[in-house]
C-alpha cells in the first residue's frame, strides 16, 4: 500500500509495532514454509528473483523478501511504534501509539485477519494435566511432551502439524471438520499455477455468489516443500496418524469427536473435483490442454467404516493438544464501531463505507480470492489506493457507486 | 422453451429469511418443544404444537401426535414406532427435506427421492447385559435413491449439502447437552 500510495504522491507514514514482517519474525513455527511457490511472490515493482522459481521460502527468506521490499520502496515505516487506540475526529482520525499521537485524514488497516488465535471455547474444558499449545506458541515438536497429540484443525496449519509431530515419533491423533483439499501439483503444474492462470484466483468478491462462505473457508490442505508433495488426509492416515472427527466436546475430560466425518471428507472430495473441472475445462478453451499433463483424477479420500468418537484426556493417552483452529482479527484498539457481533470489520471489498477515509487490505477474499496472499496485495492495493486518493480529491464523502467501478 | 425447476421448496423465503436473520441474530433463537404421557405398558403418545421462533410464540395449524411403544419380541403391544425408529425417522425426513431444499436452490428438478436407513444397535447395553455396550446405535447407515436432471456427481453433492445442513444429522453426530428434571 506504501508504495501505491508513494506513485499517486500521497503523504504517508506506515506504523509498525516491531520489525518489518514482525508477525513472520515472530509468530511462527519453525518449519513454516509459504504455501505460493517463489514465482507468485511478487509486489508492486518487486519479484523473487533467485534461482528455485519453483520453491517455497522458508521463514527467513520471507522476512528478507519484505524487508528487501521495504528498503528498496523507501517505505516510510517507523518500527517499534505499536497502536494503542485509533478514534474518529472531524475530518480523520486520531491515531494513539506507544510513541505519540498522529491524525490522519485516511487510515488503511493493513493489520491482516491472523492477529490472535481462535480457539474455541471447549478448550476450558480441557484437564490441566493436557498441555495446550496454539498455532501462535508451538514453534517445534521438541516443545511438546513425549506422548500422545492431539491436533485440531484441518487446514493448511492443522495437517502440517500432524506431519511434523507423527515425524517426531509422537503418536497424533488429527481432528478433522469442514476442509478444503487440494493436490500440490495438477496436471504438471503447482495448484497455484492453474489458480492464477485459470483466473480463480483473481475472482472478484463480487462475482461470489456466497462471499460470506468464501470469507470463512479454511486455508487449502497445502505444504510447500521442496519435494512439491501432496499433504492430504489419505498420506496422513497412511503414515498412521489417527483421524477423527471434529472435536464437539470435551465432557467430564473426555474428548468428544462428532460421527460426521465420512461427510466431510465427501464434500471435500466433490468440492476439489469440482475446481479441478474447472481447470479442465480453462485449459480446453484455452488451447493449452499439449502444454500441460494429462487429466488426473485423485482417490476419494478413505473413510473408516467407524471412527473413534471420544477419548479420555486424563488416560495419559495425550500429553498435549495443538488448536489448529485458525485465526481471528484483533481490532480492540479501533474505537470506531465498524466491527460486527463477530469481532469482523464491515466492509465493501476493503472500503471501510461505515468510516469514511478508512479502508482493510489483506483480509480473506477482501476484493478478490488471492487477497490474503503476497501477490494478491499489488492489485488490491491498487484498487483502494485509487478510491483514497479520490475520497483526499473531493472533500465530501466519494458517491458509492465509485466503488463498483474500481 | 426454459423450464422452472419445482420441487415444491420456496427457496427465494429461505434465502430471504437467512438474509433478514443476519442483520437480527436474536431472531434466529428458537426452542423446539414436545411432550409425552405415559399410556400403559410402554405405550406413550407424544405430541407437538407450539414453538418459539423469529421473537415470539409460533404455532403448527394442529397438534401433531405420536404413539411410540415397543415390537411383541419385547413383549410389549406394539401400539407404536419404538422411539429408536422414529430417531431414523427424523434422520430421514430431515435429510430427505434438504435434499428438496438444496436442490431447488442448485435448479435441480428431482422426481423421486427415497431414502433406506438402517440402524445397528446391541440390545445388550439396553438390557443391562454388558456394561461395555452402548445402549445407542453403534453405527446409522443411510442410502439414498435419487432420480432427477442431474449427474450423479451432482446428486452426491446434493446429498453432501443436505448433511451439511441437517439438524438431526449435527444432533445425531455431535453430542448434545441433555438436563433432565424432575418437578
Amino acid at each position: 500500500m506504501s508504495r501505491v500510495l508513494s506513485e499517486h504522491c500521497i503523504d504517508h507514514v506506515v506504523l509498525e509495532r516491531g520489525e518489518v514482517a514482525n508477525s513472520w519474525r515472530r509468530e511462527r513455527w519453525d518449519s513454516l514454509r509459504l504455501l505460493t511457490p517463489n514465482w507468485l511472490s511478487r509486489l508492486p515493482g518487486y519479484a523473487y528473483g533467485g534461482s528455485d522459481p519453483d520453491g517455497f521460502m522458508n521463514l527467513a527468506e520471507v522476512v528478507s523478501f519484505i524487508a528487501g521490499f521495504a528498503v528498496e520502496t523507501s517505505a516510510p515505516v517507523r518500527t517499534h511504534t505499536t497502536v494503542t487506540s485509533v478514534n474518529s475526529i472531524e475530518g480523520g482520525y486520531q491515531v494513539a501509539t506507544e510513541r505519540g499521537e498522529i491524525r490522519c485524514r485516511c487510515l488503511v488497516l493493513a493489520t491482516g485477519a491472523s492477529n490472535r488465535a481462535r480457539v474455541p471455547d471447549l478448550h476450558r474444558a480441557v484437564p490441566q494435566t493436557v498441555q495446550c499449545l496454539t498455532t501462535f506458541s508451538y514453534r517445534n515438536p521438541d516443545q511438546l511432551p513425549s506422548g500422545g497429540v492431539l491436533v485440531v484443525g484441518a487446514a493448511a496449519t492443522g495437517v502440517q502439524l500432524a506431519d511434523e509431530i507423527h515425524r517426531s515419533g509422537r503418536p497424533v491423533t488429527l481432528c478433522v471438520g469442514e476442509h478444503v483439499r487440494l493436490p500440490r501439483t495438477y496436471r504438471g503444474r503447482d495448484i497455484l499455477w492453474w489458480m492464477e492462470n485459470s483466473g480463480v484466483w483473481n475472482q472478484s468478491y463480487d462475482q461470489i455468489e456466497d462471499l460470506e462462505r468464501a470469507r470463512r473457508l479454511p486455508s487449502p490442505q497445502l505444504v510447500g516443500t521442496p519435494e512439491h508433495s501432496t499433504l492430504e488426509l489419505n498420506t496422513l492416515s497412511g503414515a498412521g496418524i489417527k483421524i477423527v472427527g471434529k472435536l464437539a466436546a470435551v465432557r467430564d475430560g473426555r474428548a468428544l469427536f462428532s460421527g460426521g466425518l465420512a461427510n466431510q471428507f465427501a464434500l471435500a472430495d466433490l468440492k476439489m473435483e469440482r475446481l479441478l473441472d474447472t481447470f479442465d475445462a480453462w485449459a480446453r478453451d484455452s488451447d493449452i490442454d499439449s502444454e500441460v499433463g494429462p487429466v488426473e483424477r485423485f482417490a476419494p479420500t478413505r473413510a473408516p467404516s467407524s471412527t473413534r468418537l471420544s477419548l479420555d484426556l486424563r488416560s495419559g493417552e495425550i500429553g498435549a493438544i495443538v488448536w489448529a483452529t485458525g485465526y481471528r482479527p484483533d481490532y480492540r484498539w479501533l474505537n470506531v464501531s465498524v466491527i460486527n457481533h463477530k469481532g469482523e470489520l464491515r466492509h465493501d471489498g476493503g472500503v471501510v463505507s461505515e468510516a469514511p477515509g478508512m479502508y482493510a487490505l489483506g483480509l480473506p477474499v477482501l476484493r478478490r480470492r488471492k487477497s490474503t496472499f503476497i501477490n494478491g496485495a499489488e492489485a488490491d492495493a491498487r484498487d483502494l489506493a485509487r478510491h483514497l486518493a479520490g475520497y483526499l480529491a473531493c472533500d465530501t464523502d466519494v458517491p458509492s457507486v465509485a466503488i463498483r467501478e474500481l | 422453451m426454459v423450464q422452472v425447476v419445482n420441487n415444491g421448496v420456496n427457496v427465494d423465503a429461505l434465502l430471504a429469511a437467512r438474509e433478514a436473520l443476519k442483520n437480527a441474530p436474536a431472531a434466529g433463537e428458537f426452542t423446539w418443544r414436545a411432550s409425552c404421557k405415559w399410556l400403559n405398558g410402554t405405550h406413550a403418545r407424544s405430541s407437538v404444537q407450539g414453538f418459539r421462533g423469529l421473537g415470539e410464540e409460533q404455532s403448527h395449524k394442529s397438534e401433531f401426535s405420536f404413539d411410540t411403544d415397543h415390537p411383541e419380541v419385547f413383549a410389549s403391544e406394539d401400539k407404536g414406532a419404538t422411539p429408536v425408529e422414529l430417531v431414523l425417522v427424523g434422520l430421514a425426513s430431515c435429510l430427505t427435506a434438504g435434499v428438496a431444499a438444496v436442490a431447488q436452490n442448485r435448479g435441480i428438478q428431482l422426481r423421486s427421492v427415497e431414502a433406506k436407513l438402517e440402524g445397528k444397535m446391541n440390545i445388550a447395553g439396553i438390557l443391562g447385559i454388558d456394561g461395555d455396550v452402548r445402549n445407542g446405535y453403534e453405527n446409522i447407515k443411510v442410502t439414498f435413491h435419487v432420480d432427477a436432471d442431474a449427474s450423479k456427481k451432482d446428486i452426491e453433492a446434493l446429498v453432501a449439502q443436505s448433511q451439511k445442513r441437517s439438524a438431526v444429522f449435527d444432533i445425531i453426530t455431535n453430542p448434545t447437552n441433555v438436563t433432565v428434571e424432575v418437578v
